[in-house]
């Protein structure tokens, strides 16, 4: 990313688009510059754009951007059937990516297999297009496990719960890319980059802040990416912060920049360009992809007690997916045929991962006292053993040798 | 609604704990306007669970502080209000969520009147929902009493049932020192008569909530209506179990657990939290100490294991249920 890009969207001297990319409140909108790159009909726009980002954008074939229409729409499908199997008691919780589709698969596009992603709980886009089967994602939300994926394989760290810890993961993983000698080699098969996902209510918490500090200290390749979704369950991200969240970066000295969200070829775009600064060795990035929460918090969520859906309304305008189409068909002669086959592909995931999670086995109980620690821990044997011990003696065996204690104490 | 009618006369009625929470907090709000609420999601939402619902709309956002998402901040700033003489009720969302709160806890909020020689006291509540059994994804079940109770400077309770939750959160609010209050969550829906006019019990004393004269069970918060359950199919075969509230973590009231050992003989201890380190080793220590000429068996300890709180398909086997206290009373019996 050139350090023009990084002058204008700083210190906002960009354009002032209106809408509402600009904020639902006061506060989070302010005069920074927005990138956009696919206006919400679907024609590019790459006039005034940052000529690096713009050239990524350029980059993109018909296909790649089929690919991209394909990865959302395959996670809009999967998203809408977890929120299914949700409400029929398969999963115990739901967490919706609905309206995030284009600042998840942009960015992740934007990686290499190299590369590193510390997710939220949110991000199963992200998670599928670096080839995480999301059956292993909504093992997770049935409670069979804490998440089933090879994170060495996909390069997707296992989901975070605690808002914004791992911000602080993705930047000491990355001051190991760097000591490994991972960035800067010139090499595209080798300079490695981080990607730490966040939301607009983790922006207050200190991790972040710290993360954003050792980032810079240290000039780590990682991309701060935070999809400022505008509401923090029931929380307006204007009581997070009153400057865009992408400004902030510029006080720890580090570039910002905001793009539109819902725009899939930005979100690529800017992403990249971050992303090859880091592994160029140039240091951190703060992308602030401006989109929208359409569905509630999760499924235990009630959204109509504290917003108004007048403001869904509005963004249900700027669908990251019909924006896409849109310019599919207009420029690049996309025709029914496809959008129908990647239809009947979305049905077909579904229907294979319902099948799935219905065939999810429940754990053995005995699991549970497996990797409490990496090498073998002596109270936690006995525990085992008294549990086994005791199981045992409810389905009528004779248990009386050992069998007293304390869960695996002496007595 | 509140528990109080039309002519301002307290009217008896059947609430949840998250109800006789939420008409506890506007008892003491109404009764004194230092009082504060802070938390993310406690103003329009009403708390996930609900339990500051219309408190914003009926105090005002002066009194209700829906919170930017910082642990850290919340208590760190209810630090600061304390010390300019207000009483902030901090909510952290769940359980696991505390620990960026937990430096502003220990080394600031526990040690303040200490540090100050009496001249700063901390009369800060903070509520933290705890405890498994809904069914929810990691960090949501968690019972980390035992690291506040071993803090100096921290009063720890914990309520098992409406009219407590009703009476304690206004006696925790009223006391001088830190309280952390511990909401026992699976039972948020549970229901209990209130009369507001009762006379309250006091904050720092367990009491005995079933008479029984085999086996002392002592138990807090989520294990009070497991252990009342336990008491009920212990004495269809004939056994009878006395169980105590402890209701006090820090500090605890053990005189009515060892009036009671000393009846009994016999003493298991139930908690969610692991056995190892818990506060059942405390009672146990003491109680040996204390009844060691009283006691027919050792004393028992029932609750997690030491492992992190398992996937929710697990925790019916993690937990401790009433099949293992009652394997642990046998063993007291057997002995
Ligand atoms: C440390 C911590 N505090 C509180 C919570 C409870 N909680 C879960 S999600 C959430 C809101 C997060 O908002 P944001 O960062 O904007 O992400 P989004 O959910 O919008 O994707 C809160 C408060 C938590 N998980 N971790
Ligand atoms: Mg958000």
């Amino acid at each position: 990313m050139t350090s023009s890009t990084t002058g204008r969207t700083s210190a906002g001297a960009g354009p002032t688009p209106t809408g509402p990319e600009q904020g639902t409140g006061p506060g989070t909108g302010g005069a920074l510059h927005v990138v956009q790159l696919l206006t919400p009909d679907g024609r590019r726009a790459d006039a005034g754009e940052d000529p690096e980002v713009v050239a990524h954008a350029a980059a993109l074939t018909p296909e790649d951007l089929r690919g991209m229409y394909r990865d959302m729409a395959l996670a809009r499908r999967a998203d809408t059937e977890a929120t299914a199997l949700q409400r029929q008691g398969e999963l115990g919780l739901w967490a919706s990516l609905l309206g995030q589709e284009a600042a998840q698969v942009g960015s992740a596009r934007a990686t290499e297999p190299q590369d590193r992603v510390f997710p939220t709980y949110r991000e199963h886009a992200v998670a599928m297009v670096r080839g995480v089967d999301p059956a292993d994602i909504l093992s997770l939300f049935r409670g069979v496990d804490r998440g089933g994926w090879d994170v060495a394989a996909t390069g997707v760290s296992p989901y975070a719960l605690v808002i914004g810890t791992q911000t602080l993961h993705a930047t000491g993983y990355a001051m190991g890319v760097q000591r490994d000698g991972a960035v800067g080699t010139g090499d595209a098969g080798r300079d490695a980059c981080v990607l730490a996902y966040f939301g607009d209510g983790a922006s207050s918490q200190g991790d972040v802040s710290e993360a954003f500090v050792f980032a810079t200290a240290f000039q780590a390749p990682v991309v701060f990416v935070c999809q400022n979704n505008q509401w923090a369950i029931s929380v307006p991200a204007e009581r997070q912060t009153r400057v865009p969240i992408a400004q902030r970066a510029s006080g720890f000295g580090f570039p910002g920049v905001r793009v539109d969200g819902n725009d899939v070829i930005a979100c690529y775009a800017v992403v990249r360009a971050a992303a090859e600064r880091a592994r160029a060795g140039q240091g951190p990035t703060l992308v602030e992809a401006f989109t929208y929460r359409m569905g509630a918090h999760t499924t235990s969520d009630d959204p109509g007690r504290y917003r108004p859906s007048v403001e869904v309304e509005q963004w249900r305008a700027r669908d990251p997916l019909t924006r896409l189409e849109a310019h599919l068909r207009r420029d690049h002669g996309t025709g029914d045929d496809f959008f129908a086959e990647v239809a009947r592909d979305g049905d077909a995931l579904a229907a294979k991962l319902r099948r799935d999670v219905l065939e999810m086995p429940d754990p053995e109980p005995s699991t549970m006292f497996d990797h409490a620690y990496a090498a073998e821990h002596p109270q936690v044997e006995a525990e085992r053993a008294w549990y086994a011990r005791y199981v045992a003696g409810l389905e009528g065996e004779d248990v009386a040798e050992g069998g007293a204690g304390t869960q695996g104490g002496a007595a | 609604m509140s528990a109080i009618g039309p002519d301002g006369e307290p009217v008896v009625e059947r609430v949840s704990i998250a109800r006789a929470l939420n008409l506890g907090l506007r008892a003491a709000m109404e009764r004194e306007p230092k009082v504060l609420v802070m938390g993310e999601d406690i103003g329009a939402l009403g708390g996930v669970f609900r339990v500051t619902e219309g408190l914003a709309k009926d105090f005002g956002e002066e009194r209700v502080v829906d919170t930017p998402l910082a642990e850290a901040g919340i208590i760190g700033t209810a630090i600061g209000l304390a010390m300019r003489g207000y009483r902030p009720v901090c909510e952290i969302q769940f359980d696991g969520f505390v620990f960026p709160a937990y430096d502003q806890i220990v080394t600031q909020l526990a040690k303040m009147t200490h540090r100050s020689r009496g001249a700063m006291p901390m009369p800060v509540v903070i509520r933290i929902p705890f405890g498994g059994g809904i069914g929810a994804v990691e960090h949501h079940s968690e019972s980390p009493e035992v690291l506040f109770a071993h803090t100096t400077g921290l009063r720890c309770v914990t309520p098992s049932n409406a009219v407590d939750a009703y009476w304690m959160i206004q006696q925790a609010i009223d006391s001088p020192d830190p309280v952390i209050f511990f909401e026992p969550k699976r039972h948020y829906w549970d229901k209990a008569e209130l009369d507001p006019a009762a006379e309250p019990y006091p904050l720092h004393r367990s009491r005995v909530v079933r008479p029984g004269t085999d086996v002392t069970v002592v138990a807090y918060g989520p294990t009070v209506p497991l252990a009342l359950r336990a008491a009920d199919a212990a004495a269809e075969e004939g056994r009878s179990l006395e169980v105590v509230d402890l209701r006090t973590l820090s500090p605890l009231d053990l005189a009515p657990v060892e009036e009671s050992v000393r009846r009994t003989g016999r003493l298991v201890v139930a908690h969610e939290a692991p056995v190892f380190l818990g506060l059942g080793a405390e009672v146990a220590a003491r109680v040996t100490e204390s009844c060691f000429y009283s006691l027919e068996a050792p004393v028992l300890r029932v609750g997690g294991f030491s492992v992190p709180y398992p996937a929710a398909r697990l925790e019916d086997e993690y937990l401790p249920d009433a099949d293992r206290l009652l394997e642990a009373v046998d063993r007291v019996l057997d002995t």
